[in-house]
């Protein structure tokens, strides 16, 4: 049975690694759970709270001293100092950015794994926190963007006059986008929102948003955008000039602007410049989400509030999903239990790391004394069908349908063939094909207005009324010959069955449907 | 009694009981007045039957055969109506397709025996119709032994006493084909030669082609099946009315032809098929394309989780298939809907026209488990909503939510109309487990972000959805 260690925070982290409802989560592992005192207090979950969920509350080296120690943030050295040679250690290590601590970390003998290098795969997508905060993030953007706006979101029509609904522009929808456009949209904005990726307009106006697409008409075609880990990649020059137009554009318009875009691996492209802020109208608010890697727009500062000469607010902040405290936890610790599931598939308390699971291989960071970042490649399994699409199924040949020429020429036939049939054929049979003809016209009219909801009464009604060759029977019931008498006898026994059956059974089903109360 | 005039009563008789027939059929085409269309169907086979039995006995009246003759009908038909009135009264609801299969080969059976009796008695036809009439003869046993076992097969396969897989004989195609131009071959010699054994021939061969015709379609194709035979169950009724010169049964017996049709038609379209290749059998089979089965991971839902996103929804939609027919889940499906309608929340059904063995099988299923009808549409009506939607139940159906038809070239259902539940905020995927659907097409919808599986009998899963939300 391994012992799990929740741990207090670094200053400045208001999140912590579990919440008392993961912590019963983590139980049912058949884990042991402590918590150091006061981890939670940040995001409001008391100590007595972790308490009633079955953990253990202990001191700050105690709590070090376990198999397992989950956090948030990296680990200050003093704290990697307590962590015991074994010891699984899990949070957010951001391993591009820190070798250093990765080396420290092998070389305390922990074995570690980071969150956010969870790959982008369907199965893992329970354990992406990169998605989850981004989420939380993206929320919280709107939030502190209404927060400086010095107007409503949405437009009214009140006694003291017109109040015009304020123009936000997201740049970007990935998961944070896309949540900065559904709070804009449901506080009652106007909202735009760009993306390189064509395939993501859908998505922007299911929630509400109007998507601008950098239209490449012009440039040359379309280009492929989505890369096979399933990010937004670089994008082309020609791109890029079209899109710095439409920037310029929008932001002389908008009120608010939200940027979300990140490129792996590279600094944030810039989408807004100077010039294009200075543009915008005094009062608007910008959000550079992106500003821990370098912002997408000019002038913004990681972490900070900045004014600028004409009026424009340009927020920095690198903590908005910590602004979020008990969601951000909530939603983290979750993304911690179904990882933990993952490592002890047994759910026996004994934690499995297995480097042939490709996700498992992923996290991994430092593993007996080693450096095992980064992972080896992992593609989407859940890529676009562009490979799919882009070869072609031989076997699916184009369907055969006839040309109108082929048509035309059939329906002529059959009229010429009906007409020449009539026209030899003696008397009674000319008379009988005019019934016939006029019938099937008449039947494909009628049953053609029929509801789908009743075709199985339809169904069972012709069948009734097609026992009508019980009067053929009935007919020769009465011949001489005693085999034609009762090889008739049983066909109008067989009919009768399905007179009597095929109306009884109609009736019951169609006083079975019944209209609704009316809702 | 005078048969002159019985004649001329049962001709007027026959033009209003088919005037009657075409009533009925159009009172079918609303909810609110198709009880009416019943009763009119009812009046004119009353006034048809009536008719047809005053003319039998004016016929004969005082010859040899007329007092047993007389008999032998009232008891044929006093047994067959007590039989057909017993049978439509004990049938589960879940055995509809069974039964109108069923019914399907008495009519073919029925004008197979015509026919023979055309054939046996053909005494007062003139002899410059004899040849007409044979070949009136031949066609109708043909049309109606293919019907026969055509139906009897379909019934076997529909009620689990036969494997619904395909039967693949080599050169089937061929077979068919071969049998039709056997059947002329037959109806030229049988013409010029009336005999007995000719007409055993083409009974045999009628009934082997009758039964290989649908023992080569698999089960998802039943409704198109269903409808065909229901098609051929009038032709032969037709057939057996040029045979007997008696228009009420060539106006009934098209309208149920083309009736039966006309819904074929729907049915092919609603798979994105031609008729031909349905009959032709053999979808389904086709190897599926490698690495269809690489599409990625699917994520389980327990019922608790799925009660969960059921009470926090504002919009459900239920896309029900077969498989709710097989679980007979639709009476929890139906207190499900009533509990979720009574907390406020707008529950409404999608159903696909191939849903189910039968045309229009989900509705009655919903109707018997007093699911209220215009909350079940159909799938033009829905398709656009279900991006509005919060939360789908898929129930026992795969082929018609699959996203495949709509977005990949390649697939062998590509093309074919289907409902758009990918579009919903959430799916939840009733299944009995991962394996692909009827026509063999692996199905992408599982390992959509927004799915979610639910494993297990979808009858025990929707009552345990039900406890949760009660509890």
């Amino acid at each position: 049975m391994a012992r799990i260690a929740v741990v207090a925070e670094q200053p400045g982290e208001t999140r912590v690694a579990a919440t008392p409802s993961t912590v019963a989560k983590i139980r049912a592992l058949g884990h042991e759970v402590v918590v150091e005192a006061g981890a939670g207090a940040a995001s409001s979950f008391p100590d007595s709270a972790y308490a009633e969920a079955g953990a253990e509350v202990r001191g700050h080296a105690d709590a070090w001293a376990s198999d397992v120690v989950l956090t948030v943030g990296a680990p200050a050295d003093a704290d990697i100092a307590l962590l015991r040679p074994g010891t699984t250690l899990i949070g957010l290590l951001s391993p591009a950015f820190r070798p250093d601590l990765l080396d420290r970390l092998a070389a305390q003998g922990v074995t570690a794994l980071s969150m956010d290098a969870v790959p982008r795969i369907s199965r893992a997508q329970s354990m992406d926190v990169l998605s989850s905060m981004a989420n939380i993030s993206g929320y919280r953007a709107v939030v502190e963007a209404a927060h400086e706006f010095g107007r409503f979101f949405t437009g009214q029509v009140t006694a003291a006059g017109k109040v015009p609904p304020a123009k936000v522009l997201v740049a970007g929808a990935g998961v944070a986008g896309l949540a900065a456009i559904g709070a804009a949209s449901s506080l009652g904005a106007i909202v735009r929102a760009t993306d390189p990726r064509p395939e993501v307009a859908d998505q922007v106006r299911s929630i509400g948003g109007e998507y601008l697409e950098v239209s490449l008409d012009k440039l040359g075609g379309q280009e492929e955008r989505v890369s096979a880990d399933g990010y937004a990649t670089a994008t082309s020059e020609a791109y890029d000039r079209r899109a710095a137009e439409i920037y310029s554009e929008q932001a002389a318009d908008v009120d608010i602007v939200i940027t979300t875009a990140l490129i792996p691996g590279r600094a944030a492209p810039v989408l807004l410049t100077a010039a294009d802020v200075a543009a915008m109208k005094p009062g608007s608010v910008i959000v550079d989400m992106a500003a821990a890697q370098g912002g997408n727009v000019v002038g913004s500062v990681a972490g900070e509030r900045v004014v600028t000469d004409n009026g424009v607010v340009i927020l920095g902040y690198t903590d908005l999903p910590g602004r979020l405290p008990q969601q951000a936890s909530q939603l983290y610790g979750t993304n911690l239990v179904n990882l933990l599931a993952l490592l002890t598939p047994a759910k026996d308390g004994e934690l499995r790391l297995d480097f042939d699971d490709v996700v498992q291989r992923s996290v991994t960071v430092t593993r007996d004394g080693a450096v095992t970042w980064p992972p080896p490649p992992v593609q989407v399994s859940a890529a676009p069908s562009a490979t799919a699409a882009s070869a072609p199924a031989p076997e699916t040949a184009p369907r055969k349908t006839l040309s109108s020429g082929a048509r035309n020429g059939l329906i002529a036939a059959g009229i010429a063939a009906l007409f020449l049939v009539c026209a030899v054929a003696p008397p009674p049979l000319p008379q009988h094909f005019l019934v016939l003809t006029l019938s099937v016209v008449v039947g494909f009219y009628v049953i053609g207005k029929v509801a789908h909801a009743l075709h199985t009464p339809l169904m069972s009604v012709t069948n009734a009324i097609s026992g009508i060759i019980v009067v053929g029977a009935m007919v020769q019931i009465t011949a001489e010959d005693p085999l034609v008498r009762v090889l008739a006898a049983i066909a109008v026994l067989l009919a009768s069955i399905n007179v009597f059956g095929g109306f009884a059974v109609t009736r019951r089903m169609l006083a079975m449907f019944q209209k609704g109360a009316g809702q | 009694m005078n048969p002159e005039i019985a004649s001329s009563v049962a001709a007027g008789a026959y033009v209003v009981a088919a005037l009657l027939f075409i009533l009925s059929l159009a009172g079918l085409s609303r909810h609110d007045t198709s009880r009416r269309g019943v009763v009119f169907g009812i009046a004119g086979m009353a006034i048809a039957l009536a008719a047809t039995v005053w003319l039998t006995a004016a016929g004969a009246w005082g010859s040899p055969g007329a007092t047993i003759g007389l008999v032998l009908l009232v008891a044929a038909v006093l047994v067959g109506g007590a039989i057909g009135l017993w049978r439509a009264r004990v049938v589960e609801m879940t055995g509809m397709p069974e039964l109108i299969a069923l019914l399907h080969s008495f009519v073919g059976l029925a004008a197979v025996l015509v026919g023979w009796n055309g054939h046996l008695d053909a005494g007062h036809v003139s002899a410059e119709l004899i040849d007409i009439h044979h070949a009136e003869v031949f066609i109708g046993v043909f049309i109606g032994a293919v019907t026969f076992t055509g139906s009897i097969i379909a019934f076997l396969k529909l009620s689990g006493r036969m494997s619904s897989r395909p039967l693949m004989l080599p050169g089937k195609n061929v077979l068919n084909i071969g049998a039709l131009v056997a059947f002329v071959a037959l109806t030229v010699w049988y013409v010029v030669t009336p005999s007995i054994w000719l007409l055993v021939a083409v009974t045999a061969l009628a009934l082997a082609l009758g039964w290989h015709l649908v023992a080569s379609i698999g089960g998802g194709d039943m409704p198109v099946v269903v409808s065909m035979l229901n098609s051929y169950s009038g032709w032969a009724a037709a057939a057996a009315g040029f045979l007997l010169n008696n228009d009420l049964l060539i106006v009934t017996g098209a309208l149920v032809g083309s009736s039966g049709a006309y819904l074929s038609y729907i049915m092919c379209k609603a798979m994105n098929r031609s008729f031909l290749s349905v009959i032709a059998g053999g979808f389904g089979i086709e190897a599926p394309r490698p690495g269809d089965e690489e599409q990625g991971e699917h994520r389980e839902i327990d019922a608790e989780g799925a009660a969960e996103l059921l009470a926090s929804a504002r919009s459900v939609i239920i896309t029900p298939g077969y498989g709710m027919a097989v679980a007979q889940a639709q009476y929890p499906v139906a207190e499900l809907t009533a509990t979720l309608r009574a907390r406020g929340i707008d529950v409404r059904f999608g159903i696909h026209p191939v849903a189910g063995r039968l045309p229009g099988h989900m509705n009655v299923l919903l109707a018997e488990a007093k699911v209220p009808y215009d909350i079940v549409l159909e799938l033009d009506e829905i398709n656009d909503d279900f991006a509005d939607t919060d939360v789908v139940l898929v129930i026992g159906a795969n082929d018609t939510v699959n996203p495949a038809a709509a977005e990949d070239p390649g697939s062998p259902i590509a093309g074919m109309p289907v409902l758009h539940v990918w579009e919903a905020r959430d799916v939840i995927v009733f299944k009995r487990s991962m394996a692909s659907g009827y026509a063999g097409v692996q199905n992408p919808l599982f390992f959509r972000e927004n799915a979610q599986m639910l494993f297990g009998d979808a009858k025990d899963r929707v009552d345990d959805i039900l406890r949760a939300l009660a509890s």
